[in-house]
């Protein structure tokens, strides 16, 4: 029999329907694992067993009343970026304390209504600014993936959705929230081997989730599977009055387009993404990936997104710039840490300096300095206008294909002591995921090998606004075709 | 566009961060890094390119004129560092 | 004759702008749905995006909208369909985003022109430069404790209009006039209560001086002066500082400056120093604000009818003098109050009372239209008592002083203390045959000539009958009776 913490999530929910598990033992499993693993992983900052063993209990309850919603009984890890009442929510940040939310971002309180369990919050790049987890004030994650013969070397999970990634890799967890401002879901997926999505920019309500950029800012899922992503994305989505940006749409039920097949359907290959320093493991990950797809019965076309060289840079203007914005909130003053100064501005400064990490100082200065007097149009005016560029370069790409696909980073996780302090090469990792946050469409990641040190690859689909569904399409071929049945080498005993 | 110590010292008091003098050559060193490798833009033509701002909605939706909110004096205080009474309180701010 | 200061150097001519930052009568804020009534314990109208905790977004509301359409059309002014909200960036402690939603580069109204009337009755086009909608901050607290400031954000998210006018005005009563019109304006359209004590009006206002025939020299801003009177008298004190300046040799540095209402003078404010760098940029929270037309014409047709367009109405259709007319439209109330008392009589006779004996009523008891002790129906039904001769002029003038004391209605007055005028001839006529018999030798000399006699006739009977004798059948009758 599976062991409780290797269940896919539908697997789950039919063990569970079936009686062959309770949501309390299925809880308890990924509990005592997150206890034995948590210590060294770091990929919880804060666990909740108490509300974690209420909500399984409730969950056994729903599903004894033959009331069980799509998620009962799920044991989930959710990214400390959503505000979860009651419960510490950190950003991974000394600024903002202890502080408490007294409200549900809107996607948890969708999770919860179908019945989710909440294991605890998933550490993450303070304020999700990282590609790499080691900006949070909680301390890095660690991912749970080792290269051959090297089990000593700790490497970066990728981020700034580490946590959840490896949550999910380390089978802490089914399946967790993430968020993806630049790549913050896909990268870390791809470094964990684990399969994520950022939908398109307005179908998952933003509500709630702490602001780091909000013109891309975008909640997604991590699971292990192509149709958990699908399962638990369908239970994220929805129209919510109380984002102004929320997307009045129906939401499709996107398990049902994993089976559908990639037949008759034209995969664009761009050109430009075939970039300096793109690993050749990788390149050909990207080649198989194209024959694979073929295979089943989909076209391949070339085509060019010409502007995608400047999506990094205008990426790295645009989110700084709504991010020194967002940010200047956390002030001491209402709620989080405050350092005592000797007047108000002398308290913001302090409070201010001593509760935001380097990374986080840096993009809000950057952003400071790009939006103010005399560099406005320079920089923010700018890269607004490059930003209509690499849209209309999708727009244009949509007429001739129906979803794109990549790979979904430049190189496999490296490790915590090869990161370079130059942030603008660290910058880099994002740069085939960027495109996306930028353009508002969605994305997704999934693995489809392995190096030859033995971790995980990936591989990004694009497609056009609103229609994940093909995403989940070509996500599935590529599932089936990929088998990838590697896990990592730290992860809860089977 | 490179910035100096003055301005990097500028732009974290507008950023209301304080920066130790010590660390402001290295700042002035990380931020030009940034800034001159964003400075590539400058080569891309964007003539009569209308700026995209959001990726979101086209228009703005409205909802009506009802009291649903407020009447929570005790939670919006709950986490604040300092407060008296019901006010949050600061140093004097001196106008 | 135009406003200047004079200096050593010669006459100095003032320029002011003002913004007005209207507080939008709405239910609830512009973003969130805390209510926005006035004098609610602190933070207890505060939703936690008002109070910018993580992860709050903001919501528009629609009749904050509806009601900046309204102002902009009842300023003539031009409705942008389409419009956008920018962050105004700036730390404060009664700021809780650490910036302010606002329209900067596209407000919702753009320009227009209103006409102010100065003391003389000249009469004065003010350009408007635009209207545009954004938040109000909270409130801070300074007189609390020795070393710290209190905040409380019942106020933070209301909504405001910032209406801003061109430098058209050139003196303290020019600044008055146009602050008084915009008021009047916006209580007309039931935009803004202009409540200026409790703060739902204020101005910022924008003062320089230069010779005649000069450019624009450098301006300062006045901040939050919050009366008309100190609107006037922070306009006098500012330009007098500049011309000071100027005079001295000195330079007028830009800056925000305070108005001092104890020492009259504007001194000023410290708290302001990144003023010149707010970061404006397009709230990536709020899509851009898009106007149906059909919408913004519903709104149109819905207007009420504007103080200029009532006044002239007043002068046209009921003959009324531009004064009366002028006086009767400045507050909504008096003007309904009395088309109240005018409909269906005499539109004249209406305005006389009111602005004559009934203002002075009201001024006597300290009331005002809003309280008064007398109802519109009641002082109707006094002049129809007048109409159909029930009551003299002087018997109705006393009726009035009783309603100003015990808010009874008239016909119960009347009534009560039997002031009703007589008009039968009969009784009338007992009263003068017994005049006649008592003062036989006046009636003699009046017959043979003395006819200045005839006033002491009329004195005395209406003496009889305690003033309630018709005073036109009493002449009649005498001029019969005397032959």
């Amino acid at each position: 029999m599976t062991a409780p913490t290797d269940f896919t999530i539908a697997g789950a929910r039919a063990a569970l329907d079936a009686r062959r598990i309770s949501a309390v033992e299925l809880t308890r499993a990924h509990l005592d694992a997150v206890e034995q693993l948590n210590p060294r992983l770091n990929a919880y900052i804060t666990i909740t067993p108490e509300v974690a063993l209420a909500q399984a209990a409730a969950a056994d309850a729903a599903i004894a009343r033959g009331e069980a919603g799509p998620l009962s009984g799920i044991p989930l890890a959710i990214k400390d970026l959503f505000c979860t009442a009651g419960i510490r929510t950190t950003a991974a940040s000394r600024i903002l304390g202890d502080f408490v939310p007294p409200y549900e971002s809107t996607v948890t309180t969708k999770l919860l209504q179908d019945g989710a369990v909440f294991l605890g919050k998933a550490n993450l790049d303070e304020f999700a600014m990282g590609s790499s987890n080691l900006s949070s004030a909680f301390g890095g994650v660690e991912n749970p993936w080792k290269r051959a013969g090297a089990p000593e070397t700790v490497l970066v999970p990728g981020g700034s959705s580490g946590g959840s990634a490896a949550a999910v890799a380390a089978r802490l967890a089914l399946g967790a929230t993430a968020t993806d401002t630049g790549g913050s879901i896909r990268q870390p997926a791809a470094f964990c081997g684990v399969t994520g999505i950022k939908p398109t920019y307005g179908r998952c309500s933003r509500y709630g989730i702490i602001a780091y950029a909000s013109s891309l800012d975008q909640a997604g899922p991590v699971a292990r599977t192509v149709e958990d992503c699908a399962i638990l994305l369908r239970s994220m989505s929805g129209f919510d009055p109380k984002d102004s940006t929320s997307a009045n749409r129906a939401v499709p039920d996107f398990a049902a387009a994993v089976a559908r097949g990639v037949k008759g359907l034209r995969i664009g290959i761009p050109r430009e993404y075939r970039v300096e320093g793109l690993s050749p493991e990788i390149d050909a990950l990207w080649q198989q990936g194209m024959d694979w797809l073929k295979a089943e019965g989909a076209e391949l076309v070339e085509i060019s997104l010409p502007h995608t060289r400047h999506a990094l840079a205008t990426y790295y203007i645009v989110a700084p710039a709504e991010a020194s914005s967002n940010l200047a909130r956390y002030d001491g003053v209402r709620f989080g840490l405050r350092e005592d100064g000797k007047d108000l501005k002398d308290l913001y400064e302090r409070s201010r300096a001593a509760g935001f990490g380097a990374e986080v100082k840096r993009r809000i200065l950057v952003g400071t300095y790009v939006l103010s007097a005399g560099y406005y149009d320079a920089y923010y005016v700018k890269a607004q206008q490059v930003r209509a560029l690499i849209k209309r370069d999708f727009d244009q790409a949509w007429e001739k294909v129906d979803a794109i696909l990549t790979p979904a980073t430049p190189t496999a996780a490296f490790g915590r002591d090869e990161t370079q302090d130059d942030p603008v090469a660290m910058y880099l990792n994002d740069v085939f995921t960027i495109t996306a946050n930028l353009a508002g469409i969605p994305g997704m990641a999934l693995p489809a090998g392995l190096d030859a040190q033995g971790l995980p690859l990936g591989l990004q689909i694009l497609g056009r606004p609103f229609d994940e569904e093909t995403l989940f399409a070509i996500g599935g071929a590529i599932e089936r075709a990929a088998d990838f049945k590697a896990t990592p080498a730290v992860r809860a005993a089977a | 566009m490179s910035l100096d110590t003055a301005t990097v010292r500028r732009v974290a008091s507008l950023a209301r961060l304080r920066v130790e003098e010590q660390d402001l050559p290295r700042l002035e060193t990380e931020l030009n890094g940034i800034l001159g490798w964003i400075e590539q833009l400058q080569a891309v033509d964007t003539t009569g390119v209308e700026p995209m701002a959001g990726g979101g909605a086209e228009s703005l939706r409205m909802r009506e004129d009802q009291v649903t909110d407020g009447g929570q004096q005790q939670a919006v205080l709950a986490n604040a560092p300092d407060r008296a009474d019901a006010f949050f309180a600061v140093p004097k701010v001196v106008e | 004759m135009s406003y200047t200061i004079e200096g050593g150097t010669g006459a100095w001519e003032v320029v002011i702008g003002l913004e007005v930052h209207a507080q939008v009568t709405s239910l609830a804020k512009l973003f969130s749905g805390a209510a926005t009534e006035f004098g609610a314990e602190p933070n207890a109208q505060v939703s936690f995006i008002d109070a910018g905790f993580p992860g709050m977004l903001p919501v528009i509301n629609r009749e904050c909208v509806a009601q900046a359409v309204r102002t902009g059309l009842g300023l003539n002014a031009q409705v942008n369909l389409w419009s956008r909200f920018d962050r105004k960036n700036y730390f404060y402690a009664d700021l809780p985003q650490g910036y302010q939603i606002s329209q900067y580069q596209f407000p919702i109204i753009g320009k227009g022109e209103i006409e102010i009337e100065l003391a003389d009755g000249t009469r004065k086009a003010i350009g408007i430069t635009r209207l545009h909608l954004e938040q109000d901050a909270g409130k801070s607290l300074h007189d609390q404790h020795p070393t710290k400031s209190y905040i409380d954000l019942n106020r933070s998210g209301v909504a405001l209009m910032e209406i801003v006018s061109e430098p058209d005005l050139r003196s303290p009563e020019e600044a008055g006039a146009y602050l008084t019109k915009l008021r009047q304006i916006l209580r007309y359209l039931g935009t803004c209560d202009g409540n200026m004590e409790q703060g739902s009006l204020r101005a910022d206002v924008n003062v320089s001086v230069r010779k005649p025939g000069e450019g624009f020299r450098t301006r300062c801003e006045v901040k939050n002066v919050n009366s008309i009177r100190f609107v006037m008298q922070a306009v006098e004190a500012e330009a007098r500082r500049q011309v000071e300046l100027w005079e001295a040799g000195e330079v007028v540095e830009q800056e925000t400056r305070l108005f001092d209402t104890t020492r009259g003078v504007t001194r000023s404010m410290r708290s302001k120093e990144d003023a010149h760098d707010y970061r404006y940029f397009p709230d990536p929270d709020l899509p851009p604000l898009v106007l149906d037309a059909a919408w913004v014409e519903e709104l149109k047709a819905a207007l009420p009818e504007l103080p200029d367009a009532r006044r002239a109405r007043y002068v046209q259709d009921f003959g009324l003098t531009p004064y009366d007319a002028h006086v009767l439209t400045l507050e909504k109330e008096t003007a309904a109050f009395y088309e109240a008392v005018a409909r269906g009589r005499d539109p004249k006779m209406a305005a006389n009372w009111i602005t004559g004996d009934f203002f002075a009523g009201l001024n006597r008891t300290g009331a005002s239209i809003g309280n008064s002790p007398i109802s519109a129906a009641d002082l109707g039904a006094l002049l129809d008592l007048i109409s159909d001769s029930t009551l003299s002029g002087k018997l109705a003038k006393e009726v009035l002083e009783v309603m100003f004391e015990t808010g009874k209605a008239p016909g119960v007055i009347v009534e009560e203390r039997g002031l009703k005028q007589v008009t039968d001839t009969g009784a009338i006529e007992a009263v003068i045959d017994e005049v006649m018999a008592k003062n036989a030798d006046k009636v003699a000399e009046y017959r043979s000539g003395k006819e200045k006699l005839f006033g002491f006739f009329v004195g005395q009977t209406m003496k009889a009958m305690q003033g309630k004798g018709n005073p036109a059948l009493v002449n009649d009758l005498l001029k019969k009776k005397l032959g």
